[in-house]
């Protein structure tokens, strides 16, 4: 027996764009029925729909209003999201390499001593979580991961960089994060990975898609090198693990 | 080949087009013109499909020099003093730059945003189908970057067409409308006090967003929630009240409870607002908001049938009465001050 979905709420942001909300929180379901209607709203064919933006708890979904109005579009997205969830399927599963700690962490030390723990139990901890892309957002290939295990999570900093290097791995709160660009950010930093979420030129451009599973990898920094090389150079360095 | 290059230019310039699209998934914004009204406009005077990229222009000078061959171009948006050695040219026109010509570009009277076309376009290598710039991003064609004193910019050859003006209707006056949420149930009698209240753009604007600078809008349950989706025009209100309108180079995701959210039509309007100018907004029903979309869009297609021979000189007197000759502080003395009236034929 399968328990009956709620409808989710159907929020104008403008004329051009619904949104489609499931939960007001960080909500493991909420964002499988979040990508469940991206999919559907991709294979529905509807041709007034330009494009979709999964987010942890919401679906944003653009449209033409010449082709379809608020009300109209509405209906078929509370349907379509009423639809019974697909089996839940193993994702496609990336290791990806991360330097911790010194430069490329500089909040690692802190982060353990505000965690009580050593630098490398949060690295154990941190490498030790099963996590799941949620969403892509901010900036090109900024990937939020949900899965951080709760003996981790802490809240932001109180004075948010203004720059943060590119490829950054870090904590904020409930989640982790792949960073690709170089950008301000509030998180807690704990390594960089040489995998470039986006990169102009290499195919495909954007690696990872919400949805996707991840497991860390620690590496020293001579492999980070390394690999930054390699990545630079069109690399994956991310290991597709299971497909 | 002809060049265009930009002998100086005002900050904040750049190539835009209408900005690409989908991929908004991966955190990739689309970017795109501020005002695409004006936009396509300059387009429509040259004869280019609308959308092409266009410089759009900051408020402050610039100057373009054509060489290696005549160069034709067009200019509208925010109004401004100009000039090709010396001979007065207005905006809402093309003109034909000899080789070695060059157009002056004072600073914005109104508007802060210029769109400067290109007859043929601009030439470059789109990604995701279009060349804006996304700095960030590090994308945009010829150069993926705001331009700089120095660029070149490769150019059609002039062709022998008459020199057009493009008759566009008065700008819209009064508030800047909205259609409230997708988070106004975050503000409570807040949302009162946001539409009732006078606003002000914060010289600390860009094109990511435009801070707003007014009363405190206090949020219910404070100001952090779960990231989700914007778009062009989202109105977020972080901590400190006061609201930040998200214009086209905005992140993808926010975490700021948004109130409303300008209506597409109003955004090159709002976008044009100079900063410390005082506005309000108000809240429209959706069904308004989609009729104006439709409208806006006949308009857009209407531009093309606008453009006239700027040597036929017709006596409109309502566009001479809306055109606001006499409302312009002229001095005898700073002749950046003086502006040629808008039907008279800047060409002869």
């Amino acid at each position: 027996m399968v328990a009956a979905l709620s409808p989710p709420r159907i929020l104008p942001s403008g004329d051009a764009a619904i949104t489609v909300e499931f939960s007001r929180t960080i909500d493991e379901e909420a964002n499988r029925r979040v990508l469940a209607l991206d999919k559907l709203v991709a294979s529905a064919g509807l041709a007034a729909v330009t494009e979709t933006v999964p987010t942890y708890r919401s679906l944003l979904v653009h449209y033409d209003p010449l082709q379809i109005g608020f009300d109209a579009l509405g209906e078929k997205l509370t349907e379509l999201a009423l639809q019974p969830l697909p089996e839940a399927k193993a994702a496609r599963r990336w290791r990806i390499p991360v330097a911790y700690g010194g430069e490329n962490g500089i909040d690692l030390e802190d982060v353990a001593k505000a965690l009580n723990i050593t630098p490398d139990e949060v690295v154990a901890r941190h490498v030790g979580g099963d996590y799941k892309v949620a969403m892509i957002g901010f900036t090109p290939g900024w990937s939020y991961l949900s899965g951080l295990p709760s003996s981790m999570q802490m809240s932001r900093r109180q004075n948010p960089r203004l720059l943060t290097p590119p490829g950054t791995i870090s904590i904020g709160g409930i989640q982790t994060g792949v960073q690709c660009l170089a950008g301000p950010s509030g998180w807690h930093l704990l390594g960089r990975t040489a995998v470039r979420t986006y990169q102009l030129g290499r195919d495909p451009i954007f690696l990872l898609e919400p949805g996707d599973a991840i497991t860390f990898a620690a590496v020293d920094e001579k492999t980070f090198a390394e690999q930054d090389r390699a990545a630079e150079a069109g690399a994956f360095v991310a290991e597709l693990i299971a497909s | 080949m002809s060049k265009l290059i930009v002998t100086s230019v005002s900050p904040g310039s750049s190539v835009q087009d209408v900005g690409r699209f989908g991929a908004q998934r991966y955190g990739l914004v689309p970017s795109g013109a501020v005002d695409r009204l004006a936009m396509a406009a300059a387009n429509a005077l040259l004869g280019n499909t609308l959308f092409a990229a266009t410089i759009e222009l900051g408020p402050l000078n610039s100057v373009f020099t054509a060489k290696g061959g005549a160069v034709r171009v067009s200019l509208t948006g925010a109004t401004r003093p100009a000039d090709i050695a010396g001979t007065p040219f207005n905006v809402n026109a093309s003109v034909t730059l000899a080789d070695g010509e060059s157009l002056n570009l004072g600073v914005a009277r109104a508007g802060t945003f210029g769109y400067l076309a290109i007859e043929g376009g601009v030439r470059g290598e789109p990604m995701f189908g279009s060349l804006a710039v996304n700095a960030r991003a590090g994308l945009g064609s010829p150069y993926p970057r705001p331009l700089q004193a120095g660029d070149e910019l490769l150019v059609a050859a002039a062709s022998s067409a008459n020199e057009k003006r493009i008759d566009l209707p008065a700008p819209a006056e009064g508030p800047i409308r909205v259609v409230l949420g997708p988070q106004d149930d975050e503000f409570g009698d807040a949302k009162d006090l946001f539409l009732s209240s006078e606003w002000k753009i914060s010289a600390t604007s860009d094109r990511m967003g435009y801070r707003l600078e007014g009363p405190v809008i206090k949020h219910l349950h404070g100001h952090n929630i779960v990231s989700d989706g914007t778009v062009n025009g989202s109105i977020q209100v972080p901590g400190n009240g006061q609201p930040i309108v998200l214009m086209p180079d905005r992140g993808t995701s926010g975490g700021y409870p948004k109130i409303a959210t300008v209506i597409s039509t109003d955004l090159g309007r709002f976008g044009q607002t100079q900063p410390g100018r005082a506005f309000r907004f108000k809240a429209i029903t959706m069904a308004e908001a989609q009729a104006e979309y439709r409208a806006f869009a006949e308009l857009l297609q209407s531009l093309p049938g606008r453009v006239h021979d700027s040597n036929i000189l017709m006596l409109d007197i309502k566009a001479l009465l809306s055109s606001n000759v006499a409302g312009v502080a002229v001095s005898a003395t700073d002749d950046n001050t003086w502006q040629a009236p808008q039907t008279a034929d800047a060409q002869d």
